[in-house]
Order: structure tokens, then C-alpha cells, then sequence
């Protein structure tokens, strides 16, 4: 039993995800009868990577949304959508990669089968990090606000060409229950499930590519890490710089140097490894507060 | 320092971001997400 609660713990972040997951996507009827939801709270944009073509999806995708606004001929510029960006991206910053994000949890599981070489990181990850921002400025930026059609309407482009998450959750569910849906099978579709397979396949070998390397959403969070109210501080009283806090790191992050890297998604596992208990985040006030009251 | 000056950044964005959705809410965004939200977006699903 006692073994249980431990393996429970070492969980925790992954049973979180799990439910957030359920939660977030609590239409469960709509992965049954090929339909998606078409509830009010789809007003609401969720704070991770979450297709609302999902069948269970109860809110909306951050990314799909934006551009839905962009591509509007009578708009150049969602504040909405901004606006939850930014509400998101205060408080948690890249916490939502690593805890609220249903595509996360699909790698984090990925990355669990065992292989026999795993990969610290893809070579040129130095160049290719920085893939996720040209692609949140082309792709959901400027392409769906300047490539329009005669009726002045722009497309969803990342959604359209890359994101594979809507592949994964929206595509397949629908695909599966739907089937005059099946009759419109073709190229694109093709190309997004050869986008969803190369990034499964790599998921097993390195740890979140599709995080690290391609999602938009990640980029803007990435820009609120130093910002947020959730952060990590170093004591440096503490620290001895061993970097064992970079050896656990699964995107290989000096933590000691940079706590607030625009790579780390808070997923805890530096202060669990620690030694010395030198990593803490901004939680850790709040408690501490609450103990000296 | 106290918990306002640490996080001044943060409150600040917090505010902005209060005041946009409401902005959006004024130029009535929202009725895009909502209407992109409950159809099946064929483009996300690789039909489109």
C-alpha cells in the first residue's frame, strides 16, 4: 500500500494532467456520436493546446482561436484572445506545458516507452528552438492576416498545416464516429497524420519535441516564465552548483544558472532531485507565509 | 520585498489582460471564437 502512495506521488504531475485532461474534455457523448460540443463555455478559451474540434472539448484553443480573429475580415487584432493569453501567461507562464496542455501528456506518456537510445536533445537544438517562434510569426500571425481570399477571409494556417494536436484529438475521434466526414479523406490529411506520426515517433526519443521545437503556444508562454507570478528561485546559500538539477532537467536546463529558462515547463522534477532543497518556486511563499502565521 | 513589489509585472499584465478581454468583449470577438468553436473546424481536423 505503502508502495502504492509512493508510486502515486512520483505521479502526481501526470495524474493532474490526466484529470485536468477529463475535465477540460468532459463531453464524453461527443466522442460517441461524432459531434463536438456546442455549449456556451466554448466562449472561454482554455489555457493549453486543446482543438475545440476535440469531440469532448468544453472551451476553446488559444491558437485556433487567434487565428480565427485574424482571419475575420473585420478584424486585425484579437484582444480576446490576447487577453486570455496574457491571463494565462502572468500566472503560470510555462506551467500550463507541463501540467494543463492534453498534447503534453501525450508526449510525457510518448516518452515513457522504453528505446534504446533516448536523446537529450535533437542536433541544432540551439538553432531549432527557436523554430516555435518563427512559427507562432508566420504561421498563426501574419499568414492568416495578409493571405486572404477574394471574400477577404484568411485560413487557420498552423491549424490547417501543422498542429498536430487537432489531428490527434479532432481528426481521428471524428473521423472514427462520423462517417460522412470519411468521404472527404484526402491529401491534407494525409500530410497532418505523417506530421502526428514523425512527432509520435520522435516523442519516444526525445522528451516533448513538439513542445521544444514547434508550438506557438509555447513560445508566448515561454516569454511570461521570467514574469509570472509562478516561478522557480535559487537560494543561493544552498547551491552548490552540482548540477545535478540540469542532469534530471529532461530539456537539459542549467536550472542553477537560469530558474526561469523560456524552455522549462515546471515540471518539478529539478527540486525533487536537489540535494541541497536549493530550487523552490513562488508556492513556496505562499506556504511559508501560511507557517509563520 | 512585499508580495505587490515582486510581482509588479505580473499584476500589471494580469490588468492588461483584464482590459483586453473586455476590449474584445466590446468589439464582440467573441462571437468569432464562438462560432469557429461549435462548428467542426474541417481545417483542424485535415479536411479543410
Amino acid at each position: 500500500m505503502a508502495k502504492f502512495f509512493e508510486k502515486l506521488k512520483n505521479n502526481t504531475r501526470h495524474i493532474f494532467q490526466f484529470v485536468y485532461f477529463c475535465l477540460s474534455n468532459g463531453y464524453a457523448a461527443g466522442f460517441f456520436k461524432g459531434k463536438i460540443f456546442r455549449g456556451k463555455s466554448k466562449l472561454i478559451c482554455l489555457p493549453g493546446l486543446n482543438c475545440y474540434s476535440c469531440p469532448g472539448a468544453l472551451g476553446s484553443c488559444p491558437i485556433g482561436s487567434f487565428q480565427a480573429v485574424l482571419s475575420d475580415k473585420n478584424y486585425k487584432f484579437s484582444f480576446y484572445v490576447a487577453g486570455f493569453l496574457i491571463f494565462f501567461g502572468a500566472i503560470f507562464g510555462r506551467f500550463v506545458c507541463g501540467w494543463l496542455c492534453p498534447f503534453g501528456l501525450v508526449q510525457d506518456l510518448l516518452y515513457k516507452i522504453p528505446f534504446f537510445k533516448k536523446l537529450k536533445k535533437l542536433p541544432g537544438d540551439k538553432y531549432l528552438k527557436w523554430m516555435k517562434f518563427a512559427i507562432l510569426l508566420i504561421f498563426v500571425i501574419i499568414l492568416p492576416l495578409f493571405v486572404l481570399d477574394i471574400a477577404g477571409q484568411g485560413q487557420p494556417w498552423f491549424c490547417k498545416y501543422i498542429c498536430p494536436s487537432g489531428t490527434l484529438f479532432g481528426g481521428i475521434p471524428l473521423l472514427a464516429s462520423y462517417e460522412e466526414l470519411r468521404d472527404s479523406l484526402g491529401g491534407l490529411f494525409v500530410f497532418k497524420v505523417a506530421i502526428l506520426s514523425a512527432l509520435v515517433l520522435l516523442s519516444i526519443m526525445v522528451y516533448r519535441p513538439f513542445c521544444r521545437y514547434l508550438c506557438p503556444l509555447g513560445a508566448v508562454y515561454s516569454l511570461f516564465n521570467p514574469i509570472a507570478f509562478y516561478r522557480y528561485k535559487i537560494d543561493e546559500s544552498k547551491c552548490t552548483k552540482c548540477g545535478v538539477c540540469q542532469k534530471k532537467c529532461n530539456f537539459d536546463i542549467a536550472v542553477f544558472e537560469n530558474p526561469n529558462s523560456l524552455e522549462c515547463i515546471r515540471c518539478g522534477e529539478c527540486i525533487k532531485a536537489c540535494p541541497h532543497g536549493a530550487i523552490c518556486s513562488t508556492m513556496n511563499d505562499f506556504k511559508k507565509k501560511k507557517n509563520d502565521e | 520585498m512585499s508580495f505587490f513589489k515582486r510581482n509588479r509585472a505580473s499584476f500589471i499584465l494580469l490588468f492588461i489582460a483584464i482590459i483586453f478581454i473586455f476590449l474584445g468583449v466590446w468589439r464582440e470577438e467573441f462571437e468569432v471564437v464562438f462560432k469557429k468553436a461549435v462548428n467542426i473546424c474541417l481545417e483542424c481536423i485535415g479536411l479543410g
